[in-house]
């Protein structure tokens, strides 16, 4: 069975060649691997990355970008080895979230 | 190219229900849509990484800029010294990070490799199963490099996808596609054009764009 | 390790299916073409997706593949050509006039 990343030589569409810049977190996500990786750490393997790229699944894989990719592989990692739990995560995750709520908010009613 | 769909979209913005349109701030960090849901796990997962001391806010920040310090500009000074001094180009083909790091760029632990096109054969460098390139002397990897289109394409059409770059290969040169698979990286080490004689190193380099050293573009002589 | 095949010899890719993490590329398998290069002995990646097998080192190859080999329908000249870096467990010897 051809799995989903291995597309060497499966049809497509024209190369699209407009380029976008790449958003101060995907730089973050890409450092955060770099120092995961690392001999200091070895917490991870850029094999283990791709891995748990790959095990998304086409529907994932299709519709998340590059580094939402990594991310989501990432994440798993962590998760799996221990390094972080479901529910300290899970906690951050809307801690941030209402976080950036509140500073758009504020920025809104400054901007009024 | 398009951001992907919002499949995985949390709408952080807040939406302010008011008849006349009113323009969202924009966060600073966020690009102009709403927060992606991984966007938000990488938030979490810095911080947490942080205060675990697991990673140190100074590492990441020195990372990235190392991360942004990286260009298709570190390549193209590499390859007009190869084109200037025949026994650096010796050095490189021997041992590629080795002579970067004569040119003062650090290349780290993977191995890279300069494919030295010739009259006879015209490299290009993909990676299929996903996206290996050479970050540590081109920078991060255009989006077309690690899309579908080109890692499903340029194995099997080469030509086809070359054309669509604008460039044409004659047929009495052999196309010979490389596929990042493992450990090593490639660099094509693009043929100097004629009419370059007079050219410094300098300008040599400027003619060296970062698709001459994936394989997709040739460097023109200035007009 | 030494290394088990020689610059210049036919080798052919095994016509393997596993699932996991597999970096031989699924269009080379089963197919034939020529030792180009000796890349060195490296971890093997299929072991390392798992957190595991740093010690085991693989030998690589760089593998030469003749397009039309490749591409029932390749529509280049015949010189054209692909290499692709694959480990010596995924290699076979090719016997001379072998089909």
């Amino acid at each position: 069975m051809q799995q989903h990343h291995d597309m060497g030589g499966l049809p497509a569409g024209p190369v699209e060649r407009a380029e976008q810049d790449h958003a101060p977190w995907e730089k973050r996500v890409d450092a955060i691997l770099r120092l995961l990786i690392d001999r200091k750490r070895r917490i991870m393997t850029v094999d283990e990355l791709r891995r748990g790229i790959e095990a998304l699944g086409p529907g994932a894989y299709d519709e998340l970008g590059y580094y939402e990719r990594w991310m989501a592989s990432i994440g798993e990692i962590l998760l799996e080895k221990g390094v972080i739990t479901v529910d300290e995560l899970g906690r951050r995750m809307a801690e941030v979230e209402a976080r950036w709520k509140e500073a758009a908010e504020q920025k809104l009613e400054g901007a009024q | 190219m398009s951001r992907e769909t919002s499949a995985e979209t949390v709408n952080i913005v807040p939406h302010v229900h008011h008849d006349h349109g009113h323009p969202h701030p924009k966060q600073p960090d966020l690009e102009d849509q709403p927060v992606r849901y991984h966007q938000l796990m990488a938030e979490a997962v810095g911080e947490l990484l942080i205060e675990k001391g697991i990673i140190a806010a100074d590492e990441l920040r020195r990372t990235i800029e190392d991360i942004d310090s990286r260009n298709p500009a570190m390549g193209a000074r590499l390859v007009a010294r190869a084109w200037v001094d025949p026994a650096f180009k010796a050095r490189m083909l021997e041992d590629f990070n080795a002579a970067a790091s004569e040119l003062g760029i650090e290349t780290g632990a993977i191995p890279i490799r300069a494919l030295e096109s010739t009259p006879e054969v015209h490299h290009v460098v993909c990676c299929t199963l996903c996206s290996c390139y050479p970050r540590m002397v081109l920078g991060l990897p255009p989006d077309w490099y690690k899309a579908r289109a080109y890692r499903s394409r340029v194995i099997r059409e080469p030509r086809a996808v070359l054309r669509e770059f604008g460039t044409i290969v004659p047929d009495e040169v052999e196309v010979r596609v490389h596929d990042s698979t493992a450990d090593l990286r490639y660099m094509v080490l693009p043929m100097r054009p004629a009419g370059t004689e007079g050219l410094s190193e300098n300008q040599l380099a400027a003619l060296v764009t970062r698709d001459c050293m994936i394989g997709t573009a040739v460097p023109a002589a200035p007009s | 390790m030494s290394a088990a095949f020689r610059i210049g010899q036919r080798v052919r890719v095994r016509r393997a299916f596993p699932p996991g993490h597999v970096r031989t590329p699924f269009y080379a398998r089963g197919h034939d073409g020529v030792i180009d290069a000796i890349a060195g002995d490296f971890a093997n990646p299929e072991e390392l997706a798992y957190g595991r097998g740093g010690e085991l080192r693989r030998a690589l190859f760089r593998v030469r593949f003749a397009q039309r080999d490749l591409w029932p329908d390749y529509a280049g000249p015949p010189q054209d050509s692909a290499v692709i870096d694959i480990y010596e467990h995924w290699l076979e010897p090719v016997e001379e006039g072998s089909p």
